[in-house]
């Protein structure tokens, strides 16, 4: 596996990087017959879905200690036409303490240094956020590439992705031309997550794929393959913009393939759900998932994240409750 | 490093240590409410007989255990003799009331019951997983929402039973005999179905698992049910004896072993109890190379994972396309590392407790055979609790149809994996068993889904599923996994009869036979013919080289016909088993023959009836009505070929349940002396117009009309082997079909002793009897003598199930 690459030279990140322990996918030549043996049952994957959240379960420590692992795993996203610098701010100062000091020391984990996984903007808003987490080790993602849509000119979204990336990003989320999918047109897919990458330098690479643009669960099978063959760090669900967000069956026909790219190519691909994931018990449900599916490993923030904005708040207030025994008031919970 | 289970998290609570291992912790579902019923009970359980609570009349009583803890939970009563007197004479005494009252009043209880189940769901969880062991995730999830859902269904069926059921009456009093591994699920399939037809029930839990059931009795008490309709009585194998042999009693269904149920069938041979059984099985779980194969682990862990893989349709028997077989037990094996063996009260256990030590003993026997002839055993490193009844998932390759742990039903958490190169190698491999439960399908081709599951022999195919069961769909086997079906309109029709059946008359005792005279001296004969056997399309000589004369009633010589022996019969039946195209040929084509045969019989229609006259002194008037009667029955037979459909069903899924009326194969039908020639028409045309192949033997006093149709089936392009007549000494012959393992059915129409006989001798392979009991069928009447009440005696229901979704 290849922990550095020649374009990672030319393109020093300034902030941190999470994934350095982890190895970078070195992505692999196009591979479309692999394409071909892909399976996918769906009321069968929806089953298994279904399944693993009533199969595991946490209580008492264990489920604060879960909790808190769901914490360090949250990209803290703002992706909104009024985003200013003032609102990312906020977000930044709640990305370094995201629950109260008062309520980590009363749970025991007052000294496991308990922050976000990333914060996630815009291009616009990366350099109010490098400023804001100056110091706090918590990485810049940018949502790139003609984010939402991913359809504006090549060259301007491989421009979007080298100025994200200069200007401090250390994540860069793209998102993929889903007509490629739509018509079959792996190669395409391949060429343009391929350019991504080279364009990223030593910033990961997180792909969008969209699924709920995508039709099938075979879509969604096949386009992740194709992004991880192409050299993806993380291959994530959703923008947050399409009707249908992550779910189970999404994410557990992605894990899949991550599990199938891993024991083809020794490689470690992250997985990020976004969207719709606003409760605790929800992100349980996905940890249950990444553990069974994937292992331990997939449980710490250089493999999984979970794109969220209220979800923090709930969590914080199942913390309390657990600190405390009392219920939790969200307007007790400091905003982002 | 193997994980321990019972107290899998000894030292680390801290909130750090638990953020650095990501343990799941303990999740322990609390006990209390359970306790105290138990408490409040003074862990001491009666009978539940006409509504009140009893102890056993001689005081006897056992101790059931938390298999999980081996723990004491109670003493339960041990129902004797008198006590199954009067819980069938409560059942009796209420019945007639239970059955005058409207669709709609028994619809409201039933109603209530499910209602009931629902308000007190988790206290029966519980209960059970206390009981039985299995994991709360199952008894929560999937065991009591299904009971709710089988007595609301049933509801349904109770409203609309007059409307959907013209002209029937239930039973009237059902034993019911269940077994330990799904207790109150079990109770619900069969008490539902009974009651909402107006049946009463004794019903019995297996001694292991008593106490879900005991709690339901109190909930029929709470929805005021009236006395005597479900009286629950408890008691190990020898309660269930006197329950199978009470003369009282008019059905018996039993789910549990093949080896129990073949007592049961020999125990009610000849007693005229209408009989269900759902016993064991050894399914397939066949993966193709086309299938999903990371959700084809999911579907063997729902298989053989589920309930400790104590469950009588677990796919047992893994099937695997050989190209695909290396990665895919590499995927089984993953998988397996990830499942939890432990404590069932646990939220987040997989495999819970064996039921009891002897269950357990009976595993670990097996798996030692397993190794010792020579099979590749596999386990995870998981661990498995030293105390109680536990065994860890367990996979068998290396192994092959020879090995003992292949053919025998384990009962148990351990899965044997064969590989197959066709389709075709696939299906003979699935249906190289004595049993026919269930299969599981996998493959994302919908073609070739489709065409396995028609040719896999058992009752329930789930397609990329394992598994599934709704109150809606029939579930029960083919061979020796049993007879009946459990669930929607199929299973209905076990406890109803149509009313003309119970008002049957005795058959007769017939007069002597006639003393054979010699004609007179000088008599000018007709040409002299011999009638021999019909055997693959051909006439044979009886292998004993013996005949059997056919007398008129006044003792004249009328001809002779060959004394058919066992080895005709086994000729007959290899015939029939080589005719296998019959069954696979379209109804349309079926018809089309079974309409030539009617119009060849009218062709000869007053040969026939002349026939008949000579034979059995009917009337020229009564022979040419019986002539008529035949073709017509002939014609409905042939009406029917591609009309007596199979259904939709609609259980709570996004999928279909396809509901096939498939033949059984090779029926043995023994005619009645009545009506030589109506009788084997209107009893084999419908066997032939489903599809089965079948061996008759006519009329043994009146053969001649059976003989005089080889050359009506000659001309009417009915396939060799199809149709077969054996002629000679029906009830030994009866007998050799009744113990042929190679026929599926027997029709016994005769006296009842001979009815009996072949019950009995049925036992063997478990075959399906239908029988007059002794009771005289009117040949005539179309009610009694075709369509569906005779069609359905004719095939077996199977059930495919097929998610669907893209």
């Amino acid at each position: 596996m290849r922990q550095t690459g020649p374009e990672m030279s030319d393109n020093v990140s300034i902030l941190p990087t999470r994934s350095d322990a982890v190895g970078r996918n070195p992505g692999m030549a196009f591979e479309p017959e692999w394409l071909e043996e892909v399976r996918i049952n769906t009321s069968a994957v929806e089953r298994r879905a279904a399944n693993i959240p009533a199969r595991r379960t946490v209580k008492k420590e264990w489920q604060t200690a879960w909790l808190l692992k769901a914490l360090t795993c949250i990209d803290l996203t703002t992706l909104s036409g009024d985003d200013t610098p003032g609102r990312v701010k906020r977000l930044c100062a709640k990305a370094r303490q995201p629950v109260r000091q008062k309520v980590l020391d009363a749970l025991g984990a007052g000294e496991l240094g308990i922050q976000v996984g990333a914060v996630c903007v815009y291009h616009a808003m990366i350099a109010p956020a490098v400023q804001a987490l100056a110091g706090s080790g918590i990485p810049i993602a940018a949502v790139s590439a003609g984010f939402p849509a991913g359809l504006s000119a090549p060259r301007a979204r491989l421009l979007e992705v080298e100025e994200s990336v200069a200007a401090g990003a250390s994540e860069i989320d793209i998102v993929i031309d889903r007509s490629n999918v739509l018509t079959g047109d792996w190669q395409a897919l391949y060429d343009e997550v391929r350019a991504y990458r080279e364009a990223c330098g030593a910033a990961h690479l997180k792909t969008i794929i969209a699924t709920g643009d995508l039709a099938t669960l075979r879509n969604t099978a096949k386009a992740s393959l194709v992004c991880m063959m192409a050299g993806a760090d993380f291959i994530k669900t959703s923008t947050g913009k399409e009707s249908t967000n992550a779910t189970p069956a999404v994410s557990l026909v992605m894990l899949r393939m991550i599990r199938a790219y891993g024991e083809r190519t020794g490689c470690r691909v992250g997985f990020k759900p976004a969207g719709g994931i606003s409760t605790a018990k929800a992100a349980l449900g996905y940890l249950f998932m990444m553990k069974e599916e994937l292992g331990r490993p997939w449980l710490e923030p250089e493999l999984f994240r979970i794109g969220a904005s209220s979800l923090l708040t709930d969590i914080e207030r199942q913390l309390e409750h657990r600190a405390g025994g009392r219920y939790a008031a969200r307007h007790h919970q400091p905003m982002a | 490093m193997p994980r321990a289970t019972t107290n899998r998290w000894p030292d680390m609570t801290s909130t750090a240590d638990i953020f650095d291992s990501m343990e799941y912790g303990p999740a322990a579902e609390s006990a209390a409410e359970a306790e105290k019923w138990l408490d409040g009970h003074e862990r001491k359980f009666g009978l539940f007989i006409g509504g009140e609570w009893r102890p056993a009349a001689d005081g006897q009583s056992f101790e059931t255990f938390n298999p999980a803890t081996a723990q004491p939970l109670g003493h339960i009563a041990q129902a004797g003799a008198a006590d199954i007197d009067a819980a069938v004479a409560a059942a009796r005494a209420a019945q007639t009331g239970w059955a005058k009252l409207s669709g709609h009043k028994r619809a409201r209880y039933l109603y209530a019951l499910a209602r009931l189940v629902q308000r007190h769901a988790r206290l029966l969880a519980v209960l059970e997983t206390l009981d039985n062991g299995k994991p709360i995730r199952e008894t929560r999830d999937i065991d009591i929402p299904l009971v709710a859902r089988h007595f609301y269904h049933h509801a349904g069926w109770a409203q609309i039973t007059e409307q959907e059921f013209p002209n029937h009456t239930p039973l009237g009093v059902a034993g019911q005999i269940i077994p330990w591994n799904f207790p109150l699920l079990m109770l619900a399939w069969k008490i539902a179905p009974a009651i909402a037809t107006g049946n009463t029930v004794v019903l019995k839990p297996a001694e292991q698992t008593s106490l879900s059931a005991l709690l339901f009795a109190e909930l029929c008490q709470e929805a005021g049910l009236p006395p005597g309709v479900v009286n629950i009585i408890t008691g190990d194998g020898a309660t269930g004896e006197l329950i199978t042999a009470h003369p009282d009693i008019d059905k018996i269904a039993f789910t549990g072993s093949t080896e129990v149920g073949r007592k049961i069938r020999e125990a009610t041979a000849g007693s005229g109890k209408k009989l269900s059984l759902e016993l064991g099985g050894k399914s397939p779980f066949i993966v193709f190379d086309d299938a999903d194969l990371d959700s084809a682990v999911e579907g063997l862990v729902d298989a053989i994972w589920f309930n400790q893989g104590q469950v009588c349709c677990a796919g047992s028997r893994l099937l695997v396309q050989e190209s695909i077989a290396e990665p895919f037990y590499a995927k089984i094996r993953a998988r397996m590392e990830n499942l939890i063996v432990g404590d069932p009260m646990q939220k987040g256990i997989d495999i819970g407790a064996i039921v009891s030590p002897t269950q357990l003993a009976r595993i670990e026997e097996l798996v030692t055979v397993g190794e010792r002839e020579g099979g590749t055993k596999w386990q995870p490193e998981t661990a498995c609790p030293s105390e109680g009844c536990f065994y860890p998932p367990t996979l068998f390759t290396d192994v092959a149809p020879a090995a003992t742990i292949v053919q025998e039903e384990i009962f148990g958490p351990v899965l044997v994996a064969m590989t197959f190169r066709t389709p075709a190698e696939a299906v003979a491999l699935a249906n190289n068993t004595r049993y026919g439960l269930a299969a599981s399908v996998w493959s994302e081709n919908i073609n070739l889904a489709l065409d396995i599951a028609p040719k896999l022999a058992c009752g329930s195919v789930w397609i990329n599923a394992s598994n599934l069961f709704d109150a809606a769909c029939g579930f029960g086997g083919v061979r020796e996994s049993g007879f009946g079906r459990e669930g929607g309109r199929e299973g209905l029709v076990e406890y109803l009869r149509p009313e003309w059946q119970a008002k049957l008359p005795l058959l007769e005792t017939p007069p002597a036979q006639p003393t054979q005279h010699a004609p007179a001296a000088g008599t000018e004969l007709p040409l002299d013919r011999t009638a021999k056997l019909y055997i693959g399309g051909k006439q044979k000589r009886p292998d004993s080289g013996y005949s059997d004369p056919v007398l008129a009633p006044d003792g004249a010589l009328l001809g002779e016909v060959g004394a058919g022996n066992r080895k005709d019969v086994r000729e007959a039946v290899e015939a029939a088993g080589k005719a296998a195209g019959w069954s696979k040929a379209s109804a349309h084509n079926r018809a089309q023959v079974i309409y030539y045969i009617g119009e060849n019989l009218e062709a000869r229609a007053g040969e026939f009836r002349d026939r008949l006259i000579a034979m059995t002194g009917a009337s020229r008037a009564q022979a040419a009505k019986e002539v008529r009667a035949s073709v017509s029955r002939l014609f409905s037979a042939a009406a029917w070929a591609d009309k007596y459909e199979g259904a939709v069903h609609q259980p709570p899924m996004r999928g279909i349940t396809l509901a096939l009326n498939e033949p059984i194969g090779v029926i043995g039908i023994a005619c009645p002396n009545e009506h030589p020639l109506l009788a084997l028409v209107s009893l084999a045309a419908p066997a032939l117009a489903m599809g089965n192949r079948v061996v008759v033997i006519p009329a043994e006093r009146h053969p001649l009309s059976a003989t005089d149709l080889y050359q009506v089936l000659d001309t009417s392009d009915l396939p060799g082997g199809v149709l077969n007549i054996v002629t000679g000494g029906r009830d030994e012959l009866a007998q050799v079909l009744a113990e042929h393992d190679d026929v599926a059915a027997v029709w016994y129409f005769g006296p009842a002793a001979g009815g009996a006989a072949v019950e009995r001798a049925a036992a063997g392979n478990l075959k399906r009897v239908w029988s007059n009991h002794g009771r005289r069928w009117d040949w005539h009447s179309a009610q009694h003598s075709e369509g569906r009440e005779v069609l359905r005696h004719a095939v077996a229901v199977k059930n495919v199930w097929a998610p669907y979704g893209e």
